[in-house]
């Protein structure tokens, strides 16, 4: 907002004392009450408001603080934003991002827990975007705002609390490059947002029995770095695709199948996905145990992909308690 | 009244029932492969539109949007290429009858969607407000846009944030083929419900042509000077299907009887003969009015015909910027 004068800031929250968990606390005071505000709970009306600010020049942050409460701009996101840069023969495009918050846990149900990137990345002329280091969040964010593109910006409420380095300034981070966070010879693992995080974890215990990973955490879901997933699935000859979204039509999904019908022969076992069960995701906090993908789900399956016994996963890479939480300090309410 | 005033709202009228009736006249032909609405009957609104606003206003439309193109001040040639799928038309044939636009004039779009383009119209309003330019924003809409969610959503921002916005409703009193008696209680008013929602308000006759260009004139005036929002409702009738070259009196959403009587109020041919009868002189000019809007919209369709196709490969451009 300090780069650019046209760049202003709404949502429902970002002025309220809470701020959108905290993510747009002070912008109001430092840049005004026309360039920052909260809205009236029409999620549909003001993505058509954003698009048509961006049709004169103004490019929009939009905050929503579920991205359940999102799908009613469905129109306005697929038929629109999508759609009027190649619908009216490229003559204007739609700069406007919009940050979409997803997650897990904390009894957040079957309405404030969906993890919907599948759902966008479907769609020709919206990128998407799931960062998940503090300082992807930051280079990211500066990037989608600055995109011609619609952007979603898709960030996991497990992540909010991370704490890493952040460089200062107009710091980017390119849009449609994935990240190599670990190297390994053995089998790739490619995540995305918060999928990361357990796949980190699960790769520090399969080193622990012989087992090398590479991650990647692709940062982008669309454009999606094929050249990075390629390569390191060439490499490796083994692919697991993780995804914190449901399984039927899931971005897992679709790279096991890009990869399948491209590096076929690279492959010395079949590929696999870990993503989240067809199945809406309940509340009780006893319907949650053993329900989200985790390590030890990471960790026994690779080890089954690569023929070795995995009886003895769930004795070290045990279940937190609790488990519906990033951790111990988060108390909710959500 | 004034001689210039009301031969110039002849001229809009006129121009646009030309434009209406040759794509009537070559649609059949098969060569403008996509849907298209005509507003054959309903040319009194944008006429006094096109007569009271400034080009450098912005304007966002409808599925029915031919009209308000036209009158916004967009390019003849590029609509009629645009529905024939040509290269040279105003989206490079990738949005044909249904998505016109004419940065050139500030016709910033029109949407296929019911309502899609009214929190548009809303947004380039905020635009306007934030860089503090004396533009207005103006949005067209049917009477069936008036029962989405999002109209609602988009006045009630427009009120909130004192937004430069005329919403312009053409009641045209069916949805497709739904009347109103179906879709909205019996005598409840658009407009009162607007009003309740904290918008300053009109009712227009669309078969009256001087008041109706009293109320659109003083409303853009009003925008402007005030920056704050006013939603107009224009009675209208659709004379042709809703999609479509050709008449549909009779499949049986409607009488015969009943547009006839509709038919029997039309503005721009009451208006033709309220001018005629002023001078002889007058009753020549209106015939070469008419004879230079023959060529030009003749001349479209020649340039539209004459145009080349896209490039095949041009299919898989400008998904991105």
């Amino acid at each position: 907002m300090e780069v650019d004068e046209s760049v202003i800031c709404y949502g429902l929250g970002v002025t309220d004392p809470k701020s959108a968990f905290g993510t747009t606390a002070n912008l109001e005071k430092r840049f005004g009450s026309e360039r920052v505000f909260d809205m009236p709970t029409s999620e549909n009306a003001m993505t058509g408001v954003a698009i048509g600010a961006a049709l004169n020049g103004v490019k929009s942050v939009m905050t929503h603080q579920r991205i359940d409460f999102f799908l009613l701009a469905m129109d306005q996101l697929v038929n629109s934003a999508a759609k009027w840069h190649y619908m009216f023969g490229s003559q204007i495009s739609i700069p406007i991002t919009i940050r979409l918050i997803i997650g897990r846990g904390w009894g957040q149900g079957p309405t404030h827990s969906q993890n919907l990137q599948a759902w966008f990345a479907h769609i020709p002329g919206l990128k998407v975007v799931m960062p998940t280091t503090p300082e992807d969040a930051k280079g990211l964010l500066i990037s989608s705002i600055f995109d011609p593109n619609p952007v979603v910006f898709l960030e996991h409420r497990w992540l909010h609390n991370t704490i890493g380095e952040v460089p200062g300034g107009d710091f980017r981070v390119p849009i449609g490059k994935a990240k190599v966070v670990r190297t390994g010879a053995d089998v790739t693992i490619v995540s995305m947002s918060y999928m990361t995080i357990e796949a980190l974890h699960a790769a520090d215990y399969l080193a622990t029995q012989g087992i090398s990973c590479e991650i990647i955490d692709l940062r982008t879901i669309k454009p999606l770095d094929w050249d990075t997933v390629m390569y390191s699935v060439a490499k490796t000859g083994c692919l697991l695709a993780l995804d914190s979204g449901f399984t039927t039509g899931s971005v897992a999904g679709e790279i096991v199948a890009r990869v399948a019908i491209e590096v076929f022969d690279k492959l010395k076992v079949p590929p696999a996905r870990l993503a989240m069960p067809d199945v809406p995701e309940p509340t009780s906090y006893a319907l949650t145990k053993g329900f989200y993908v985790r390590a030890a789900d990471i960790a026994k399956k690779i080890m089954e992909m690569l023929g070795k016994d995995f009886s003895e996963v769930n004795n070290t890479l045990l279940e937190p308690t609790p488990h519906d939480v990033p951790g111990n300090w988060f108390k909710g309410p959500f | 009244m004034t001689d210039n005033l009301f031969t110039n709202l002849f001229r809009h009228m006129y121009r646009i029932r030309a434009v209406e009736e040759a794509i009537a006249h070559h649609y059949p032909e098969g060569n403008m492969r996509c849907p298209v609405h005509l507003s054959i009957g309903q040319e009194s609104i944008p006429a006094v539109f096109a007569q009271s606003i400034d080009s450098t206003d912005f304007a966002v439309s409808t599925h029915r949007g031919h009209a308000h193109y036209l009158a916004k001040g967009g390019n003849l040639n590029a609509m009629i290429a645009e529905i024939y799928g040509k290269s040279s038309g105003c989206a490079k044939g990738k949005g044909g009858s249904m998505h016109l636009i004419d940065l050139a004039v500030n016709f910033m779009g029109t949407s296929a969607i019911v309502g899609n383009s009214i929190p548009i119209g809303v947004g380039l309003a905020l635009s306007v407000q934030l860089k503090g330019t004396n533009q207005i924003s103006c949005v067209f809409l049917g009477d069936g846009a008036t029962e989405e969610g999002v109209f609602y959503e988009s006045v009630n921002f427009a009120a909130v944030r004192k937004l430069p916005v005329l919403f312009i409703c053409e009641n045209n009193l069916y949805s497709v083929y739904s009347p109103l008696s179906v879709r909205q209680p019996k005598g409840r008013s658009i407009a009162k419900m607007v009003e309740a929602m904290g918008l300053e308000v009109a009712v227009g006759n669309g078969h009256n042509i001087a008041s109706s260009h009293e109320i659109m004139k003083n409303a853009v005036d009003k925008v402007r000077k005030t920056g704050e929002p006013i939603f107009l409702e224009f009675t209208t009738y659709r004379w042709r299907e809703h999609c479509g070259h050709d008449f549909d009196n009779d499949i049986g959403y409607r009488t015969q009887e009943e547009f006839l009587e509709w038919q029997a109020k039309d503005p721009l041919n009451n208006l033709e003969r309220e001018l005629q009868r002023t001078s002889s002189q007058m009753a020549t000019s209106l015939e070469k009015i008419k004879s230079e809007i023959d060529l030009e919209v003749k001349k479209a369709f020649d340039f539209a015909e004459e145009s080349l196709f896209p490039a095949q490969s041009d299919a898989y451009d400008g998904v991105y910027a």
